[in-house]
């Protein structure tokens, strides 16, 4: 099978999937490829800050200044995917008042609207706040949902034409006479959802130019193509609680340094991080200084996580990049801000950029530059749009959020569906009848699930990426099988098995990282209620030898005992009255 | 006026009650303490004694070192477990060497059995054999155990009778159409079906279990319609729904729903359905709130009253005195903020595991916090776990290591305490849920600790010996 696109895009994280909306959008043909779930390597691992552009507003004004303009934009196109928590940097006894004069300044000087307030104003707006923290700034900093983020984009590329495929490896570039031509992907359950069971196949897809948006897999992908892209690959480890102790975002007011930022997220709060280059994206060490260091550093902000719950663990790589010949030992010091790599120019190779560095806050910005540059190539002209038309989901949202407030939507479940859904929460929740909850930590309905089946196949980490279901203080205990027999109407039940194994196992990864107090005993709750009361260990459909059901009890009314008479002294009490005679008759007869 | 009596039980679930009722029964005076509701709310009301034996070393060595992230490493790799075990006394001898079975022996087992079908009567089956039975689980699958409510029994595995499951479409815990998928790929010897049915929906969409059950148990009208007769009404179209190999249709001979069918007058509620439907009626145990283990925790706290134990629910034991010889003189119940001495002149503990909060644990270790007994564990934390979840997990091995006679040992193998004994979850050494071990192990550990313990109060026994 071969098709011919204008341009394919490698990547499918924010990046990616900002650049087939943006080149979508401008009448091109364009096919985006992703190895496994859209936001799977890095977008997905992130602690989902909305910059104001205050953490660079010292050391980096130019990124500052993309970060607040971003910031703005997103507010406005993607209001589903965003919450306004706003920001402050607070200031500890012993951290430089220098430095916070300086950051006052640099968010002066990059336009952020800053405002400073004394540590009690700051505990009045924040009460879990130390007492000891002296003042903050305020910045509009916010929270940003990283997957409602791509799945809108991949969703308004869609509809202009564009061709999505996740699960879809590339496993080599194609080059002839010099030149790119397109690549060949491995699809893990063939084109289309991700449905367990069915086979992979192969499929080149030829394109006049390629997009390499991998981020830290930028490299890799360089390789396939003969081409040197030297990204370096920095892990961070986010430690997520099970509550929110703060509702603004709250970074530490010092240069730079590990476990600074506290970000609420959903239900959760989400604490980072660290940065420590790495050999390979795909496997790194996830270590247990480095959860102790988060909570161990962040209680000096705010005490009360010392003692709270932690649901789980995760570690996102940073795709930093810096030009040949910089230098930098402290991946810390690493720029932060984007680069073009046009393989032409630099490396003879024509029909292929690269694009690294970078962050989340400013994937729209990056996309519109490598649109324009693609554009340039392909001589194509048109122009973007991305930053004035609302996103899918985003349009008349804020219209929605005041109907929720007027009519039926009050229940604390329907406000959570409609904020994960936006615009489309009309069209989901009617859609399924009766409508019970699937994931009770989460508040996510059967509607929601469904719709998101509909979406991702059998695939239940993009379901649960899509609707946060089973990612509450059960990590899936209760719902994982619940969320899996939604599956029932549309897969048969060997990939119904097979999607709930792969998603229980994916929960039980990040809980490793939180296996103490109250969440240890969730996890042995967990054990219970599965192995226990569902045996699902020990399910004979999943064990080799097969099982002689004869040769168990079949009741005490039951003649034949295959072993002969056995110990039950007292089977003759038990069977008196056990078991009525089978049933006869009944409403309808035998038909 | 002094707490006092000759055996104090910390822990109100099936060990507590289990090891009060044997110790009343050795003659002693028992109090009972237990802080918050049981687990058995929890449990699904089987009540298992070994089902498998898991395999406890990896097919293949396990990674040294930190999790990683993975995407390209291999996971654990484990063997199929033994099971599901046909008799689970003969595999005792192949449990490992500090499981409490193998320090307790066969017997316990069997001792704690014959109270445990004593106090509950007919309410359930399978004391007629020690043959494990197979039932049905809500995951879809077959589990071995030893005693079954009389609720559950029609659903036994080991029997062709053809079966409808009944799923409704207002509940998610399961599809009951992959349910009968999941049965058949099982190997079940019965044909079989899955129904999702329309019933009770006008309560709200995510009403919980309890709110069925409580319609059915008063038979209240829903929508104008008795409850037992709108769900056989629901029901009815669906008893051909069995179509065999040959296309024709099959009238089912029994059929299965998640248990909720009443609380109080659930054999009345079964029959009902049972003579309306013209086949014979079954519940599948369910997860929290478990109405099978609520009507056994109802119905083992009459016993504990009619064997005459006191007991009292609410506070919690928050630790204890000790003299010079190293006996527990009397622990502490917390009321309402005040330490309240308790004593007795020995003790059970039986507080429960990680669920129960019979453990404790924080990022630097896992405790027992009410007598601070030894409970064994590796240092780092990330040896608590593997990474296959259903792989050999040390944390659900946590627990108090007892000797023959059910009481604790410290980090030497010593006895910690001379009239401290334990019993239930907060006892380590089972994976009691690969092994489906979790009653039979609160049985057996309930029964000798309470019989040593009341043996050693009446006999005042509790001097050091050896």
């Amino acid at each position: 099978m071969s098709e011919q696109a204008d341009v394919i895009v490698v990547g499918g994280g924010s990046t990616g999937c900002g650049v087939v909306r943006d080149l979508a959008r401008r009448g091109l043909d364009t096919v985006l490829v992703e190895k496994g779930n859209l936001t799977h390597g890095t977008t997905g691992r992130m602690h989902g800050l909305l910059h104001s552009g205050g953490r660079y507003a010292v050391s980096d004004r130019k990124s500052a200044r993309e970060c607040i303009e971003e910031n703005l934009i997103l507010r406005d196109i993607a209001g589903h995917c965003v919450e306004e928590t706003g920001g402050m940097f607070v200031k500890r006894p012993e951290d430089s008042e220098e430095y916070f004069q300086e950051k006052l300044e640099g968010c002066r000087a990059c336009d952020i609207p800053v405002e400073v307030i004394d540590g009690e104003e700051a505990r009045r707006r924040e009460p879990y706040l130390a007492r000891d923290v002296e003042k903050a700034l305020v910045v509009p900093d916010g929270a940003v949902d990283p997957f409602r983020l791509c799945v809108a984009n991949a969703a308004d590329a869609r509809e202009h034409g564009a061709r999505i495929e996740t699960h879809a490896e590339v496993t080599d570039v194609l080059i002839e006479d010099g030149q790119v031509v397109g690549v060949e992907v491995e699809h893990d359950t063939g084109p289309g959802k991700r449905v367990h069971r069915e086979p992979g196949t192969t499929e080149e897809i030829r394109a006049r130019y390629v997009v390499n948006a991998t981020g830290a897999w930028a490299g890799q992908l360089g390789e396939m193509a003969g081409v040197d892209v030297e990204v370096r690959p920095s892990k961070g480890v986010m430690t997520v609680m099970n509550v929110r102790q703060v509702d603004t975002v709250i970074n530490r007011c010092r240069p730079k340094g590990d476990a600074d930022i506290v970000v609420p997220h959903e239900t959760a709060c989400i604490l980072g991080t660290t940065d420590e280059e790495v050999e390979d994206p795909e496997d790194y060490p996830e270590e247990e200084w480095e959860v102790d260091l988060m909570i161990e550093t962040l209680a000096e902000l705010v005490p009360a996580l010392k003692d709270a719950r932690t649901l789980r663990s995760f570690w996102g790589v940073r795709p930093l990049y810096e030009p040949p010949g910089t230098g930098t030992d402290d991946p810390t010091d690493i720029t932060r801000d984007y680069f073009l790599l046009d393989h032409d120019e630099r490396d003879d190779l024509p029909g292929m950029t690269s694009i690294v560095g970078g962050k989340l806050t400013t994937y729209r910005m990056m996309a519109e530059s490598i649109s324009d540059h693609v554009c340039e190539k392909l001589d194509h002209e048109a122009e973007c749009d991305t930053a004035d038309v609302p996103l899918p989901g985003s349009e008349d949202f804020s219209v929605l959020r005041e109907y929720m407030d007027e009519f039926g939507l009050r229940s604390p479940v329907g406000r959570r569906s409609a904020q994960r859904l936006g615009s489309k929460t009309d069209d989901v929740l009617k859609s399924v009848s009766p409508n019970p909850v699937v994931c009770e930590c989460e508040g996510v309905t059967r509607a929601e699930v469904r719709h998101a089946i509909g979406e991702a196949g059998s695939d239940l980490n993009a379901v649960r990426l899509r609707t946060r279901a089973s990612m509450g203080n059960c990590q899936g205990g209760f719902c994982t099988h619940r969320i899996a027999a939604e599956l029932t109407q549309e897969y048969p039940e060997p990939v119904v098995r097979d999607a709930e194994d792969e998603l229980y196992q994916e929960r039980w990864k990040g809980q490793r990282h939180a296996l103490w107090g109250r969440q240890l005993s969730q996890a042995m709750l967990n054990h219970l209620l599965h192995a226990t009361t569902m045996n699902r260990d020990g399910d004979p459909a999943g064990l080799n030898a097969s099982v002689d059901f004869a040769a168990f009890d079949a009741g005490p009314d039951t003649a034949d005992d295959p072993t002969g008479g056995d110990a039950g002294a007292d089977s003759g009490t038990a069977a008196a009255d056990g078991g009525r005679p089978r049933a006869e008759g009944g409403v309808d007869g035998d038909r | 006026m002094a707490i006092d009596s000759d055996v104090l039980v910390a822990g109100g679930g099936l060990a507590g009650i289990t090891a009060a009722v044997a110790a009343a029964r050795e003659g002693a005076d028992v109090r009972l303490v237990s802080y918050k509701a049981s687990t058995l709310r929890q449990a699904s009301g089987l009540i298992d004694a070994l089902g498998y034996l898991p395999p406890t070393e990896p097919a293949k060595p396990l990674r040294d070192g930190p999790p990683t992230a993975g995407r390209g490493v291999d996971p654990d790799e484990w063997d199929d477990p033994e099971g599901p075990l046909i008799d689970p006394f003969e595999a005792i001898d192949r449990l490992p060497e500090d499981h409490p079975y193998r320090i307790l022996g066969a017997d316990a087992l069997r001792d704690g059995l014959a109270l445990f079908d004593d106090l509950v009567g007919d309410a359930y089956l399978g004391s007629h054999t020690e043959r494990n039975a197979l039932l049905p689980t809500f995951g879809g699958s077959v589990k071995p155990t030893a005693r079954y409510p009389r609720a559950a029994a029609a659903g036994i595995a080991s029997d062709d009778a053809s079966t409808l499951i009944v799923g409704f479409r207002s509940l998610t815990e399961f599809d009951a159409r992959t349910f009968a998928d999941r049965l058949t790929a099982a190997g079940v010897p019965f044909p079989v079906a899955g129904a999702e049915v329309e019933f009770a929906e006008a309560f709200r969409a995510d009403a919980k279990i309890t709110r069925f059950a409580g319609a059915l148990d008063l038979d209240q009208p829903i929508d104008g319609t008795p409850a037992r007769e709108a769900l056989a009404k629901a029901v009815a179209p669906h008893l051909h729904d069995i179509v065999d190999a040959d296309g024709g249709v099959e009238r089912v001979d029994r059929i299965g729903f998640p248990a909720f069918l009443g609380d109080e007058h659930a054999d009345e509620v079964r029959a009902e359905l049972a003579d309306r439907l013209g086949a014979d009626v079954f519940e599948i145990p369910m997860g929290p709130p478990s109405l099978p283990g609520l009507r056994l925790e109802d119905r083992l706290y009459k016993a504990l009253d009619a064997e005459g134990v006191r007991f009292e629910t609410g506070n919690p034991v928050v630790g204890v005195e000790t003299d010079d010889a190293g006996r527990v003189e009397h622990v502490l119940v917390d009321r309402k903020g005040r330490e309240i001495p308790y004593s007795a002149e020995t003790f059970v503990l039986a507080t429960g595991g990680l669920v129960g909060k019979g453990l404790d644990s924080d990022r630097t270790g896992v405790r027992e916090p009410a007598f601070d007994l030894h409970v064994p564990q590796p240092a780092n934390r990330y040896e608590w776990f593997v990474d296959d979840v259903f792989g050999e997990q040390p944390y659900a091995r946590f627990g108090v290591r007892p000797n023959a006679r059910g009481q604790p040992l410290d980090a030497d193998g010593e006895v910690q305490y001379i009239n401290v004994f334990a019993a239930g979850s907060v006892v380590g050494g089972a994976d009691v849920a690969r092994e489906k071990s979790a009653s039979g192990v609160s049985l057996a550990t309930g029964h000798v600790a309470g019989t040593e313990a009341a043996a050693a109060a009446i006999e005042g026994t509790t001097e050091p010996a050896q």
